[in-house]
């Protein structure tokens, strides 16, 4: 298992390495110059000029990306342009907010979405599949910030069972908890109408083999059927896209900590882009990418808990 | 002896078109996009008002006979802006699947029949791009690159670039290997000839297929862009910047943020369910049961 890590990791390296390259490229290769961008169409040809040296523009290209590659290896991403901080501290504060609204998210999309895909496999064509079916696709249509705008008219406007401003009081864990619902809510509905499509598909699948049908005849209790023979076997392509989704789940959470107005990267990247902060910008999109390579790493080691088979 | 009558084949592309239109979920998105469709293109003669003009006076107005679905914080017809707002949702998703269609099965064609190295870089290229998450992506190519029409569809189109190429890589790396393909190495044919003429008619209907569930996904994009204030600029109506102006005045003017909010789902909605239908359509598998 520890090798299997340890080559996953060593294979991440050129991933990361290309994704640092296109961040570094994306930033530069752009029309337009940052420094006027950052100072206005008036700033002074001085200015400009101190920025840009500052800012390390004025040196080739190739010298710049030695430079950034060198720093984003040691783990230095910089300083923010507007803040002045260091980038990673802006992220630190941020991150753990929107790792907490993503894992509240992937467990109620896992909690409606595995239980709901499996019944409609069950009663495959019939009335309830033909209804979790349409749901689903229901929910893959709501862009996140529309969800998350009704249910807020619903819960909080209309019904007041929930704050209509989701920033949680530091240290009051039931505070945090209460203002978490919605959006961990709005973010997990989408998350369980794509796991609902590849349960069902994935049951269905499984429940069509003929190991299925060995345990039918043989009297194997119809529970452990299901469970047992049928969704452990059915459960490599959901934890596939439970994986691939959460970094759609990272994306969406900026339209939601924006809607429900909740600390997180979505409130920092959102900052950084209406600032033009070049070195926020770029750090944002190294952290995401570094996420998501971690969560792509952690579904694979996954597959081998699952399935004995893959440990190889 | 018993005659057997012998009827001509019917054409793929009717036997599609059967499946499709006597599926009632594909019927049901099909006329929800053309009502869409139709909305938008008839946007000048359906809208009752100018959606750019201001009546301060009546300005909030709830949905009633004057206004049917009320005004906004400038007075503004709300009807009259959802109808011009499909335009630029429309205009925007269309413009840039077909571009990243365009694009992307350019690369994924080109990259599986080529093969060896080049193959392995530009599909790690590709990989990359994949693993920004796809609303980051294009929320950074807008900031960088400026807000307007042409810029959004450029950064959404990035970011369905990577998943076509994939698409379109999959069933080359198999039909390259193909006899009628070596037959027109045999022949002389150029590559450019081959690629166009006897690969791409062959990857083409799962492009479009996936194209329309793209679309689907472009139309969420833009409209978050919008919402987030990186879309289109202010006064054009577009959905996702009604759902951003009624989101101001949620406490006191609701409906401003559900009819835009209706709107976007109800395209949404409706071309998944029609490439849905496409998929299962022209899915070999779905077909043979």
């Amino acid at each position: 298992m520890i090798s299997f890590i340890i080559r996953r990791l060593l294979a991440s390296i050129p991933t990361l390495l290309a994704v640092l390259t296109l961040v570094f490229l994306l930033v530069r290769v752009v029309p337009g110059d940052p420094a006027i961008a950052i100072l206005g169409d008036r700033a002074t040809p001085d200015a400009l000029a101190a920025l840009r040296a500052e800012l390390g523009l004025d040196r080739w290209i190739g010298a710049q990306y030695v430079d950034f590659l060198g720093h984003a290896l040691r783990g230095d991403l910089g300083t923010s342009m507007v803040t002045h901080r260091q980038v990673w501290a802006e992220i630190a504060d941020a991150l753990p907010h929107t790792i907490v609204l993503t894992l509240a998210a992937m467990v109620i999309g896992c909690l409606i979405g595995i239980p709901a895909g499996i019944w409609a496999a069950l009663h495959r064509n019939g009335t309830i599949d033909v209804l979790i079916r349409l749901f689903s696709l229901l929910g893959l249509s709501f862009p996140v910030f529309v969800s998350g705008i009704f249910l807020l008219i619903v819960f909080a406007l209309q019904l007041h069972l929930f704050p209509v401003i989701g920033n949680p009081r530091p240290g009051d864990w039931i505070d945090g908890l209460h203002k978490l619902v919605l959006p961990a809510i709005t973010l997990g509905i989408v998350m369980a109408a794509y796991v609902v499509r590849v349960t069902r598909s994935s049951m269905l699948q499984v429940l069509g083999e003929d190991y299925i049908r060995t345990a039918r005849a043989k009297g194997v209790p119809r529970r452990a059927i299901i469970w047992r023979h049928g969704f452990s076997n059915a459960l490599i392509p959901v934890v596939t896209v439970v994986g691939l989704y959460v970094g759609i789940l990272i994306g969406n959470s900026v339209l939601t900590e924006i809607v429900f107005n909740r600390p997180g990267l979505g409130k920092v990247i959102v900052s950084a882009l209406t600032q033009r902060d070049y070195t926020m910008l770029q750090g944002m999109m190294v952290i995401y990418c570094f996420l998501i390579v971690v969560v792509n790493l952690i579904t694979d080691l996954s597959y081998g808990l699952i399935d004995p088979r893959v440990k190889q | 002896m018993t005659d057997v009558a012998l009827s001509a084949p019917r054409s793929p592309w009717r036997v599609m078109a059967g499946r499709i239109l006597t599926n009632p979920t594909t019927l049901a998105g099909v006329i929800l996009c053309t009502i869409i469709v139709l909305g938008a293109l008839l946007a000048p003669w359906l809208a009752p008002r100018d959606p750019l003009e201001q009546n301060i006076i009546d300005r909030l107005a709830g949905p009633g006979s004057e206004y049917l679905l009320g005004t906004d914080q400038f007075g503004r017809d709300v009807l009259s802006r959802l109808l011009w707002g499909a335009r630029v949702s429309l205009l925007v998703s269309f413009l840039s699947i077909a571009g990243a269609i365009v694009i992307g099965g350019a690369i994924g064609m080109i990259s599986a029949y080529v093969g060896g190295r080049f193959d392995l870089v530009t599909m790690q290229v590709m990989d990359v791009l994949l693993s920004f998450p796809s609303l980051i992506l294009g929320m950074i190519m807008v900031a960088l690159l400026g807000s307007s029409v042409t810029n959004l569809i450029i950064a959404i189109a990035l970011t369905a670039i990577a998943p076509f190429a994939r698409i379109a890589r999959a069933p080359v790396l198999v039909l390259k290997e193909r006899a009628f393909i070596e037959a027109g190495r045999a022949l002389g044919f150029s590559h450019l000839r081959i690629l166009l003429v006897h690969v791409l008619p062959n990857i083409v209907n799962d492009l479009l297929v996936m194209g329309t569930l793209w679309m689907a996904t472009a139309v969420r994009t833009e409209a978050s862009l919008s919402f987030i204030g990186l879309g289109v600029k202010p006064p054009t109506p577009t959905w996702g910047g009604m759902m951003r102006d009624g989101f101001e005045n949620i406490l006191d003017s609701a409906w401003l943020c559900i009819w835009p909010g209706l709107a976007i789902l109800a395209l949404v909605l409706g071309l998944n369910l029609v490439g849905d239908g496409l998929y299962d359509a022209t899915d070999p598998k779905a077909n043979a049961q």
